[in-house]
């Protein structure tokens, strides 16, 4: 049961990263145009702004 | 501005430069990554375009750069895409800061529900004594704090309704969410076997989903909104001495004399300075054909100039000014249509003081049978969990979130939060003419050849009068020929020099033509008459046979069009009524136990639009009306109008079903809990299961064609 103590804290840190890896997503704007991410995968042509 | 600029003709009302700032744009018809790589590839090659980039979600296209929106809208055009001009200023300042926080709340639940949940299976698998306890202890160190963060939304709502005297659905999830965690912390403390975090969690996660999708497709809908405000002009032309300014409408005062240049809407009522003009009233009265003022006639605001620019003294302005006293009357009107009860709170009303109840009498049964305070309590709170409305609150924005977004693809914007549940129980429609199911159009004779053409368009290219617009559509293929002198004759039409020719557009007399309508003449040649048919906007005649209710037309213009709209379209057409006859029909309709769907785009509608059960109107009628529809058509094309109705209704089964999904794991869960044995595993699955089956089946919305 010893093991505990180590697995407890290493389920906690993944799942706070996952979090955390998120939360970035979250406030970089990344949901603001769902549809069209979804979309622009089929586009082939390089774009060069 | 002025008809001196013949390529301002073929679009919209603005034309000062956007600067670096982003100009945005709706674009209602785009729907795939094809429509995404044209437009950026396109605009991408416009001079002084610096980024371009579509956002297929909201439709919307974002262009920085020195670049004037006239030449992206017409670039646009050219591609085939219908496209509206936005007010950037506006945008920017409509960050989802709610979302995001909405959004954040529910990451941390989420995250939170997982690791309760890791720990619980391994309680539920058989943990005993000290290692039970240790799961529990870490379980409540995870799920406090976080219940306390992401379930604020909740615990807001249910205070606000509570201090005034009401019960609303977030009163029975706040005491759920709480009393779950208190009980918990207290039997972890006292090392008792069962503890409902994760409950209390998952609870939090799957209320928030619902409340995300809640505020998503409300949020989007409110930006949209505020976007077609936008494309309101708000500034006024004002005459001192011998300049002008441009002041906004706010700052004129009655007196003031007021320049209205050629195709802008009249900012204040007064009387022509002028000695003639020459005014669109559609928008205002319903009537297709221009109206001839002299001077002394009085203007109301929301004409508009079609002629040469024109000189008006105020007389009523601001608030005093008959659009406006029209808009008020219309606000008003609206908040009665605020007062309808949205089917989830109708539920809510029945549901949450018999939960209470429900919790209360086991409470009391279980403490008088057993005397057991602390079981009798645990029972209680096992039903308030099982009862908790977890699917009860995802029921109606699952499905509704499904509805919006599928009407938005189609280009329509749903404005109004219960609007979906009021068009589902529609009975009657009645429909506006002008502008609504007709449009100014021109039918270009065959015998034209193509330098008459050529001469007809550079001459119709300079006016905004709706028929010399309709024109050039026409002659949309035709290059302008290199026609001097170009002036436009108030009431007549326009003359201009062609290879030292006098070459006329306008009225058959002033043609000495023997027909009285719109026609050509180039010198001494035969005038030639263009016919001038109002057409059914696109798909208007589809639509309206496909739909399964009873239509009519109300119209504020002559009988003559509106006796051949009648044969057109089969349906009853009532001609010369006024707003208060329109208002007068509905309400006879309503009062008759019609629920009537208005669909109209002009002032002369918007009191019977805001009166309606339900509303729609076109994105290019009068902001009043706007405001007052429930449904906004971004599109061109009425076609999909009956998808409109059929999603509506399909809102509304999937709504009920999804109730009923959610009351038939009650009626499995709760005698169970109020026999005492409700475990915390047996609440997980079935709030669990319940969420998702409500979740899945809203997704059904998605089939329906």
């Amino acid at each position: 049961m010893n093991v505990l103590v180590i697995l407890i804290p290493v389920s906690l840190i993944l799942g706070a990263i996952g979090l955390v890896a998120f939360l970035w997503t979250v406030r970089s704007d990344q949901y603001d145009d769902d549809q069209g991410n979804a979309a622009r995968i089929l586009l082939d042509d390089d774009q060069q702004d | 501005m002025t008809a001196a600029c013949p390529a301002c003709v073929a679009v919209a009302p603005s034309s000062e430069p956007s600067g670096a700032d982003a100009a945005q744009f709706s674009l209602p018809t785009i729907h795939c990554a094809a429509c995404i790589g044209k437009i950026e590839r396109e605009l991408a090659g416009v001079i002084g375009v610096q980024s371009v980039r579509v956002n297929l979600s909201l439709k919307r296209l974002a262009v920085t750069g020195t670049v004037a929106p006239e030449r992206v809208l017409s670039a646009l055009e050219n591609l085939g895409f219908e496209a509206y001009p936005l007010d950037a200023a506006a945008l920017s300042r409509t960050r989802d800061d709610q979302g995001r926080a909405l959004l954040t709340r529910l990451a941390v639940a989420g995250f939170a529900m997982m690791n309760v949940m890791l720990l619980s299976v391994a309680v539920w698998s058989g943990a005993t004594d000290a290692t039970r306890d240790m799961f529990h202890l870490i379980s409540a160190l995870i799920a406090l704090p976080v219940v306390a963060y992401s379930a604020q939304p909740f615990f807001t709502n249910a205070w606000s309704a509570l201090r005034v005297n009401r019960l609303n659905m977030d009163v029975p999830i706040s005491l759920a969410i709480i009393l779950a965690a208190g009980m918990s912390l207290y039997e972890t403390l006292q090392s008792g076997a069962h503890a409902y975090f994760d409950a209390a969690l998952s609870l939090t996660f799957f209320l928030l989903i619902g409340r995300y999708m809640d505020h998503r497709t409300r949020s989007a809908a409110r930006s949209a909104a505020r976007e077609l405000t936008a494309l309101e002009v708000h500034t006024a032309e004002r005459l001192v001495g011998t300049r002008t300014q441009t002041v906004a409408v706010s700052d004129l005062a009655v007196g003031d004399t007021v320049v209205v240049p050629t195709g802008a809407r009249v900012p204040a009522d007064g009387t022509l300075l002028s000695s003639e003009a020459l005014m669109d009233r559609s928008l205002l009265t319903g009537e297709s054909a221009a109206v001839h003022l002299k001077a002394g006639d009085s203007v109301q605001a929301g004409e508009i100039n079609i002629a040469a620019p024109m000189h008006l003294r105020a007389s009523a302005v601001g608030q005093d000014t008959s659009l406006r006293r029209m808009t008020a009357l219309v606000e008003t009107a609206e908040n009665a249509r605020n007062s309808y009860t949205a089917l989830a709170d109708r539920a809510a009303r029945i549901y949450a003081p018999a939960v209470h109840l429900l919790a209360l009498v086991a409470f009391a049964g279980w403490a008088v049978a057993t005397g057991d305070i602390r079981h009798a309590l645990n029972i209680a709170i096992a039903v308030l969990i099982i009862t908790c409305p977890c699917a009860l609150g995802l029921a109606v924005p699952a499905v509704s979130t499904a509805a919006i977004s599928r009407l938005f693809s189609e280009g329509f914007l749903v404005k109004h939060g219960t609007a979906l549940e009021r068009l589902a129980e529609v009975t009657h429609i009645v429909f506006d003419k002008t502008g609504t199911l007709t449009r100014p159009a021109i039918r270009v004779p065959d015998t034209m050849t193509d330098a008459e053409k050529a001469v007809a368009k550079s001459l119709a290219q300079v006016s905004h009068h709706p028929l010399s617009r309709a024109l050039t559509a026409a002659l949309s293929s035709t290059t302008p020929a290199q026609v001097t002198q170009i002036r436009e004759v108030a009431g007549q039409g326009i003359e201009g020099t062609w290879h030292d020719q006098t070459a006329r557009l306008g009225r058959g007399p002033w043609l000495d033509a023997d027909f009285t309508g719109l026609g050509v003449r180039i010198g001494s040649n035969a005038p030639i008459q263009i016919e001038t048919p109002e057409t059914l906007r696109e798909g208007a005649r589809e639509a309206i046979d496909a739909l399964d209710l009873p239509c009519e037309v109300l119209t504020g213009d002559a009988p003559a069009p509106a006796a051949r709209l009648a044969d057109q379209l089969g349906i009853p057409v009532t001609a010369e009524a006024r707003p208060e006859d329109k208002l007068h029909r509905l309400e006879t309709l309503a009062a008759s136990g019609e629920r009537v769907l208005m669909i109209g785009d002009g002032l002369n509608d918007t009191a019977a639009l805001a009166a309606a059960h339900a509303a729609l109107a076109p994105a290019t009628a009068l902001e009043a009306s706007r405001s007052a529809a429930d449904v906004v058509v971004l599109k061109e094309s009425f076609a999909d109008l009956p998808l409109v109705l059929r999603v509506a209704r399909a809102t509304r089964t999937l709504s009920q079903q999804n109730f009923t999904i959610a009351a038939v794991y009650n009626l499995i869960a709760v005698p169970i809990a109020l026999a005492g044995y409700a475990t915390p595993l047996a609440a997980a699955l079935a709030m669990s299961v319940s969420s998702l089956t409500v979740l899945v089946n809203s997704q059904r919305m998605r089939l329906i064609k």
